[in-house]
């Protein structure tokens, strides 16, 4: 397959004059008084704290942020030397599953190319070349749904390029990835933009992963504008105060200090020949043998589609084990049936909790502060005791000032921490969290492990599903990893 | 999204322009809902057999999804035997029921006009996959892509309304409020998949605006639909057997014309 995308490529400028945008009902803008240049073929990582609107400037490149009953514009911003437009560059977003737009492979990279009008002739050459590009070997006519996360994001990203955009915008593009998946994103990111010479800009936490793709830093400031701007080496250097306090993850840099593993605390949940399924004809893993200790932390580490999450959910008393046993010891069992997942929803409550991970799976209400007491309610424990227990919990999680906020609208790092505070309120004896650190900026990943470890000195079980080797060092007693590791070629 | 994959798709019958084959459902659907007889359903339920088998979608008529036709046909006529207007011999009474010789011929026909009715369109949509027939939508009616494309994106988020749906209900578990009554939890799990599903929405319609969908130019096409002489033999077809069910049906003398 020729490469020749880069003949069709104009690398675009990127302009910006005094622009600033808030959102329609807003008081305060979401940013404003921006200036700032890039010119044509750079590779720009752009970096600052939540809400310095580091997203809003790529949507605004992108022209998705609407019209005028979406929010207010002032000053200019122009790709291309023309005011940014839909059409004008390619977004490609966070989320893998909200980008996927049709059924098939192949049709879904045509997606963009329909929407510009591009002939029918040139679109297919286009689809194969940015398929290869990105170095998804796939049938056209391979069902999108059947993809890995990693997979759906070099999808997206195809989808992108075969627009032949000249200016490239990734807005957190691998941060709910696996460091597989990570890996594959950025390689295609980094093959495509020096091929086609396209400009990119790229919103990410994780920096090391992208240093070897990008040649300048651009930080914004919270109050909007650029704090710092230059050679990745030197801004990262000259700012890491602020950077690491913007929760930037910094390369090079431990969060936390290691965990010595401590003594085998006493036995709340095992398992012997455990098989776990979202069903008995289902099976993704079976054959384990685990256990769950007080004062313990159990670390599940494995590829996407391993089973870990089904493993949580088993372990949890969600689901029950499809082959194997899984037995509360008595101390966790208190008189209960052995097997959790027979267990009615309130005796769960006190024994084992779950933080999902997508957080807005478990909300229940529209404040804060009634989340908080949805467990202890169900567990009949007094008025005075819950809003005690409540008040505590939104200081220690620092959601203090957010208690009459609408859980919906908090940040994902706000809405994370939220989620393991409402499991904290019914005190339960083992915690199990799936993917606990997924998309969280540096300084709520601190907060949220160096907490974790608290629960677990203070004699908590802990079982973390994660892909996250950091949180693993930070957190772990004990590692179980569901597939060995493939050694690179 | 195993829900919304397209069946007999190799076939010649599966191959037409989807367009093609709803409108070949048309004709015989007008005939059967101007006459209340069992012939002209009856007719129709033996010629759609025989045409299915012939087209190769013999396995369709038979599938899970078709089950669902068979079902409510003769759960329509049974109603319809218990409490059909009462006409000749009443064989059975006890309450409102009445179970006559005139409810019984209703009831049959009801049976054989709603599977008459509802196989062929069952069938036929089973063939037709979503972006096929959005592209039909689009091409062959010229309905606003608009439209037609943002129904398509939004089928697929039924698949992950799916998953939605199961995680709401472990997460209620997990909270403690998943021994409430049924009918509580369920009302409360539907509210929460309603916020996430236009969540969900919001971000899918960022997604399409971020590959240019909606830009002021106008849409190519990378599909080519074709709407040719196979497309009207089909759906003349469908308009033989509406003919024939009629001819028969009038030549029994069983024609029941219900606005006559």
């Amino acid at each position: 397959m020729t490469r020749d995308v880069s003949r069709a490529v104009t690398p675009a400028a990127v302009r910006a004059a005094g622009w600033g945008w808030r959102h329609a009902g807003r008081r305060s803008w979401a940013i404003d008084g921006l200036d700032l240049g890039i010119e044509p073929g750079e590779r720009v990582l752009l970096l600052g704290a939540s809400g310095s609107g580091k997203s809003t400037l790529l949507h605004g490149l992108a022209g998705v942020l609407g019209g005028e009953e979406e929010g207010d514009v002032r000053g200019a911003l122009l790709v291309g030397g023309r005011p940014a437009a839909a059409g004008s560059a390619a977004l490609v977003l966070q989320d893998p599953d909200a980008q996927v737009v049709l059924a098939r492979v192949g049709d879904d990279v045509a997606f963009g190319c329909e929407n510009i009008g591009v002939p029918r002739d040139e679109i297919w050459p286009r689809v194969r070349e940015a398929l290869d590009a990105v170095g998804l070997d796939l049938p056209l006519d391979h069902p999108t749904s059947h993809l890995s996360g990693g997979q759906k994001q070099r999808l997206a990203l195809a989808g992108a390029l075969a627009m032949r955009p000249g200016l490239l915008l990734l807005d957190e593009p691998t941060a709910n990835l696996d460091p597989a998946g990570v890996r594959e994103v950025r390689d295609a990111v980094d093959r495509v933009t020096r091929e086609t010479g396209a400009t990119l800009v790229v919103v990410e936490h994780r920096v090391d992963a992208w240093l070897p793709v990008i040649d300048r830093v651009v930080v914004l400031g919270a109050a909007g504008g650029v704090v710092a701007d230059g050679p990745p080496d030197a801004v990262l250097a000259d700012r890491a105060t602020e950077l690491a306090r913007d929760g930037v993850w910094l390369p090079g840099r431990r969060l936390l200090p290691d965990h010595d593993p401590r003594p085998a605390g006493a036995v709340l949940l095992d398992a012997a020949g455990l098989a776990v399924g979202r069903d008995p004809s289902a099976v993704v893993m079976g054959g384990l043998d685990l256990a769950v200790r007080a004062g313990n932390a159990l670390c599940v580490t494995g590829p996407n589609g391993v089973g870990k999450s089904t493993l949580a959910l088993t372990v949890a008393g969600l689901i029950p084990p499809v082959g194997g046993r899984l037995g509360a010891s008595a101390p966790l069992a208190r008189g209960a049936d052995p097997a959790p997942h027979r267990w009615r929803s309130k005796q769960l409550l006190s024994r084992i909790g779950t933080v999902f991970q997508d957080p807005e799976h478990q909300f229940l209400t529209g404040r804060v502060r009634d989340e908080l007491a949805v467990g202890p309610r169900a567990q009949k424990v007094p008025d005075a005791e819950i809003r005690q227990r409540v008040d505590d919990l939104l200081v220690r999680l620092r959601l203090d000032r957010l208690a009459e906020a609408n859980p919906y609208t908090l940040s994902g790092g706000q809405k994370r921490r939220l989620s393991v505070a409402t499991v904290l309120a019914s005190r339960p004896d083992v915690l199990v969290l799936d993917e606990p650190t997924f998309g969280q900026d540096a300084t709520t990943w601190a907060e949220l492990v160096g907490l974790l470890g608290a629960l677990r000195d203070e004699g908590h079980a802990i079982v973390a599903v994660t892909h996250d080797e950091q949180v693993v060092d930070a957190l772990a007693d004990e590692r179980l990893d569901l597939a060995p590791l493939e050694v690179p070629a | 999204m195993s829900l919304l994959d397209a069946r007999g798709g190799t076939t010649w019958v599966g191959r037409r322009n989807p367009v093609a084959k709803v409108a070949a459902t048309v004709p015989l659907s007008l005939a059967l809902l101007l006459t209340l007889d069992p012939v002209s359903a009856g007719t129709a339920i033996v010629l759609e057999l025989l045409l299915f088998w012939a087209a190769g979608l013999g396995a369709l008529v038979w599938s899970r999804r078709t089950a669902v036709v068979w079902i409510a046909g003769p759960l329509a006529g049974l109603s319809m035997v218990l409490y059909g207007r009462t006409g000749g011999t009443v064989y059975f009474e006890w309450g409102l029921i009445q179970v006559s010789q005139g409810s019984i011929e209703i009831g049959l026909s009801t049976a054989a006009r709603v599977i008459a009715i509802a196989l062929p369109a069952v069938v036929l949509f089973l063939t037709i996959d979503p972006t096929d027939f959005a592209d039909g939508l689009s091409q062959t009616l010229r309905l606003p892509e608009r439209f037609v494309l943002g129904a398509l994106g939004a089928l697929r988020l039924v698949g992950l309304f799916m998953d939605d749906w199961r995680a709401l209900a472990l997460a209620r578990r997990a909270r403690g409020v998943g021994d409430r009554w049924i009918v509580p939890r369920l009302v409360g799990q539907a509210f929460g998949l309603l916020v996430l599903s236009i969540r969900r929405g919001s971000k899918l319609a960022t997604a399409m605006e971020a590959r240019g969908f909606g830009a002021e130019i106008a849409r190519s096409h990378a599909r080519e639909v074709h709407f040719g002489g196979a497309e009207v033999v089909l759906i003349a077809i469908g308009a033989v057997v509406a003919a024939v069910c009629v001819v028969v049906a009038v030549a029994s003398g069983s024609w029941n014309f219900i606005l006559g």
